[in-house]
């Protein structure tokens, strides 16, 4: 073996170590691992290269993939293409937080705790819920740490899920109900939002949870406050799935009766990275504070009085109630979180006013311009903040149109017809403050120029 | 400039001043934000339309109003009251903080892997799906797996997801089993990974060279098993000698076996979980594969399954096409799901795969041997000055006990925050369980010799003060920006945010 630039250990160091050890050689260190199973010859891996060789491998396979740097992109469907402010990625370069462990030991991890306090204060401020944790994996994970949560507290056995949900959402949802032995049933919509009748039929004494996102997978904006009656009515809990950036504009869920709030701080600051890592959040009344996943910071003080914050409530958690902790979650995302809170310091109660308004302005915009396209409708008239579905004539093919875009330098929307077969044609198009009148009505060319 | 100034001493005082929070320095109509102007026409009744007054947010959200200055000010002072790999060595048991590559970090950062959506068309993400598809293969070839999904997000999301698997492998076959055992030295996050996956946790204690108790084991399987979980090297630092018999005395009562694969940092390319006998591994990725821990996170948790649990993956995994190119395999009918939204933590995978294109397979092999010289020569330096309860070779890391100390009334955790005053991150302490007053050592192969005797001699230092002086050792440590925080406090009366508004 060549040297290596990550090990310092030289052929001196590795004699006298050696030596101290009473080893004859490094092989003496691995007796006790059987013959029987030890590995003979060279792993059949990727092959190693030299710096300059390597940048230049990772450029290529950069340069294959289509950036949103260089196409306008109308995706969203769960994940958006926001101005990032480039603050973010200077404050999480800064390596005393992106190289150290989970804060374990707080006298030497005041920075990452205090960071951690102030996005739990920052997520409580935009949900209005009263307790925040430290983050989860992302948004579907914390929705499915939900109906966790919401079966133990009740001790319920059934969730209801509004199939206006994100459909990866739902699908990670039942993957943690079957290990929970959680039984799901998904509530229909009508025009684009969960239709409240069908809804209401079933919810009974079973239902731990009524499960909602708002604004939906389709852009809709939800009836959150007649949700939670219907869920409250039977003593279930409402879990709202909420959009943080929204926020700016759209009530907080706590102030229509969500007992808890999920969702993923993708669109504060993150960048996309082809779907992660982006970072779930995951908020509750004050009820369930010591129900609550993961990990917590609290404020306290030190031996001489001093403010200073520590991981707290521990008593939750997986590391000292094991098999009854109310979670497995170890490690989250705590570094996204940092680029939340930074995100929002950033924004201030000004600037998050004003990214929701540009938001709602784009997107009703171009709803306009590309609703007026012949063939072309809005599938639905609910409310919407950032997105919208554009119902295309039947048989339109929306690969082959997002294929098209994509050689004109755009990024088209999402093909809900993966999901939702019986909606027909129809694209998810997502339009944030990045996009401008002049990309919005060359969108509209292009569409009308395809149909 | 006044060179007698001492330039040091300030920014300790300063490093040890409160650090207001954010939302302290607000002041109203100070801006940090830059937005575009509105250039689409829309009149004020159209906006008013647009939104049912009700849905609108009635009060605005309190968030501070600072200037650009103010943000980088504050998280600057809040990253110098922090410590990481960085800053100094950093020997936590089992976390594997070994250093984290600066290409990593440039690469990960490039456009066409950071700003990329997961549901552009395939088409435009070959790169990306590339990447994956040789990582896959790399980490199968690592662990001696079949298949490998890069899904979970972190180890614990990959015990979750392969506990799953083996809960659908059972069910298919018609069996109810119902039980995982775990030996008392496992991690946490393994009895809690089995009961989020709807199994029943029975421990099994070490025998007395810390290793699983066969006849033990022989006594708790049974046609209800469903796994064995276990970490190989464990927490202890050791390698399980009867690898091969534990395999079949699991496999012959009907049940799987799964391999923890946080301690991997001590065997690559000198044996492999797949050869010992494992069904399904995962790996820490922000351990083993250099990805910085982020101060908790992100991880990456992927997880490699012999052919057997192959129709059980998480959808969805990468394929190549015969005219070369990637897609997205569809998912098998009787896959367990969805584990994660979209396909991963792309971001980590990018720079794991960096990493291992730093080494190649032999270098990796070299990590492996330099990690355990290492874990091994802290261990011969300190066995005469603390406890140590099993003898070596260890492998990537090793246990003592700092239970000799208490006559001076001194314990572990004293000896934790003393460390602190020389500037070094303490050892894993009171962990594994089944070890009195523990201390659990992993150096990784990235500390020179020089850096380890550095450690070590404190440590031999602190054993004396704890002799000769224990409340210096009670009342540590004395140079940090705070002292011993109230934990009992902060539990009793919990101040969880800020309550701003």
């Amino acid at each position: 073996m060549k040297k290596h630039r990550y090990i310092p250990m030289t052929q001196q160091n590795e004699r006298e170590m050696l030596a101290a050890v009473g080893a004859e050689s490094i092989e003496d260190l691995f007796v006790d691992i059987p013959k029987n199973v030890r590995y003979e010859g060279t792993l059949p891996m990727s092959s190693a290269l030299d710096e300059a060789g390597l940048l230049r491998h990772m450029t290529q396979l950069a340069g294959k993939n289509a950036d949103s740097d260089r196409y306008a992109s109308f995706l969203g469907a769960g994940l958006y293409d926001h101005q990032v402010p480039v603050v973010i990625n200077h404050v999480i370069s800064r390596s005393e937080f992106y190289t150290a462990y989970t804060p374990y030991q707080p006298e030497v991890s005041q920075g990452e705790l205090q960071a951690i306090f102030e996005f739990q204060s920052y997520i409580c401020e935009l949900t209005g819920m009263e307790v925040a944790n430290a983050s989860m994996y992302d948004g579907a994970t914390a929705m499915a740490e939900a109906a966790s949560l919401a079966s133990a507290a009740t001790r319920r056995k059934k969730i209801v899920i509004a199939s206006t949900v994100h459909p990866e959402t739902r699908e990670v949802v039942r993957t943690y109900a079957y290990g929970l032995g959680i039984e799901v049933v998904e509530a229909g919509f009508d025009n684009g939002v969960t239709d409240l009748g069908k809804l209401e039929s079933l919810i009974d004494g079973d239902t731990a949870a009524v499960l909602v996102q708002s604004p939906n997978f389709f852009g809709a904006v939800e009836n959150v406050r007649a949700i939670s009656d219907l869920a409250h009515a039977q003593k279930g809990l409402l879990v709202v799935g909420a959009n943080p950036l929204s926020l700016g504009l759209l009530e907080a869920p706590g102030k229509l009766g969500a007992d808890i709030t999920v969702g993923d701080a993708q669109p504060l600051g993150i960048s996309g990275s082809f779907g992660g890592p982006t970072c779930g959040y995951f908020a509750v009344s004050k009820a369930l504070m010591r129900k609550i996943p993961g990990r917590i910071v609290g404020q306290t003080t030190d031996k001489n009085g001093k403010r200073g914050f520590v991981l707290t409530l521990q008593a939750r958690e997986q590391h000292i109630r094991r098999d009854k902790a109310t979670s497995n979650i170890c490690s989250n995302q705590a570094l996204l979180a940092l680029s939340a809170s930074v995100y929002l310091s950033i924004m201030g109660r000004q600037g998050l006013i004003d990214v929701c308004d540009l938001n709602l302005k784009k997107s009703h915009y171009a709803a306009k311009q590309l609703s007026a396209v012949q063939g072309a409708e809005l599938a639905f008239s609910s409310p919407f903040f950032n997105e919208f579905a554009l119902k295309l004539p039947e048989g339109t093919d929306v690969s082959a149109l997002n294929e098209k875009l994509l050689e004109e330098g755009f990024i088209g929307g999402y093909d809900l017809s993966r999901d939702y077969p019986e909606l027909g044609s129809v694209m998810l198009i997502a339009v944030t403050e990045k996009r401008s009148k002049e990309d919005i009505d060359r969108f509209a060319e292009i569409l009308e120029g395809s149909l | 400039m006044n060179t007698n100034l001492d330039l040091t001493a300030p920014t300790i005082v300063d490093a040890k001043e409160d650090c207001a929070l954010i939302f302290e320095l607000s002041q109203p109509g100070r801006v940090a934000y830059s937005l575009p102007e509105c250039d689409v026409p829309t009149t004020e009744d159209e906006v008013s339309s647009w939104l049912p007054s009700e849905f609108k947010r009635s009060d605005a959200a309190a968030l501070p109003e600072v200037s650009e200055v103010d943000v980088i000010r504050h998280y600057t002072g809040l990253s110098r009251r922090n410590f990481g790999v960085d800053n100094g060595f950093y020997p936590l048991g089992s976390c594997t903080m070994k250093y984290n590559p600066k290409i990593n970090e440039d690469v990960a950062r490039y456009a066409g892997f950071a700003k990329i959506h997961p549901y552009q068309p395939v088409s435009s993400v070959q790169g990306a799906l590339e990447l994956m598809h040789t990582l896959q293969s790399d980490l199968a070839a690592l662990t001696g797996m079949d298949a490998v999904t890069l899904q979970p997000a972190a180890g614990a999301h990959g015990e979750w997801a392969g506990l799953m698997m083996i809960r659908s492998y059972h069910e298919a076959r018609g069996e109810k089993r119902t039980k995982v055992i775990v030996p008392d030295s496992s991690h946490g996050t393994n009895p809690a990974s089995a009961t989020v996956a709807g199994f029943e946790t029975v421990t099994i204690p070490s025998n007395a060279k810390g290793m699983v108790d066969l006849d033990l084991l022989r006594a708790a399987v049974g046609s209800d098993t469903a796994a064995l979980m276990l970490t190989n090297p464990s927490t202890l630092g050791l390698f399980e000698e009867q690898i091969v018999e534990i395999a079949e005395i699991v496999h012959e009562a009907g049940g799987l076996l799964y391999y923890d694969g946080a301690n991997s940092n001590a065997i690559m390319g000198i044996t492999r979980p797949g050869d010992m006998g494992f069904d399904v591994v995962h790996l820490n990725l922000h351990k083993t594969m250099s990805t910085p821990h982020g101060g908790g996170g992100p991880g990456a948790g992927p997880v490699g399954v012999k052919s057997i649990l192959i129709p059980y993956l998480p959808a969805p995994t990468i394929e190549k096409l015969e005219d070369g190119s990637y897609d997205f395999a569809a998912a098998s009918p009787d896959s367990i799901g969805r584990v994660k939204a979209f396909y991963g933590n792309f971001g980590i995978l990018v720079r794991a795969y960096t990493y291992i294109r730093t080494y190649g397979p032999e270098g990796l092999r070299r990590v492996s041997e330099c990690a355990v010289l290492n874990a091994n020569y802290m261990m011969a330096r300190l066995k005469d000055h603390y406890e140590v309860p099993f003898a070596g070779p260890c492998k990537h890391e090793f246990v003592m006990s700092g239970s000799g100390l208490k006559k001076y009334g001194v314990r572990t955790l004293d000896v934790a925050k003393r460390l602190l005053d020389f500037g070094y991150h303490p050892p894993t302490i009171y962990f594994p369980l089944n070890v009195e007053e523990c201390i659990m050592i992993e150096p990784t192969e990235t500390e020179s010799k020089e850096t380890l005797d550095g450690f070590i001699d404190t440590m031999i230092r602190i054993a004396k003060e704890a002799e000769e002086d224990p409340e210096l050792l009670l009342n540590a440590p004395y140079t940090t920006p705070v002292t011993r925080l109230d934990e009992t406090n902060a539990a009793r009366k919990p101040v969880l945010n800020c309550a701003c508004s």
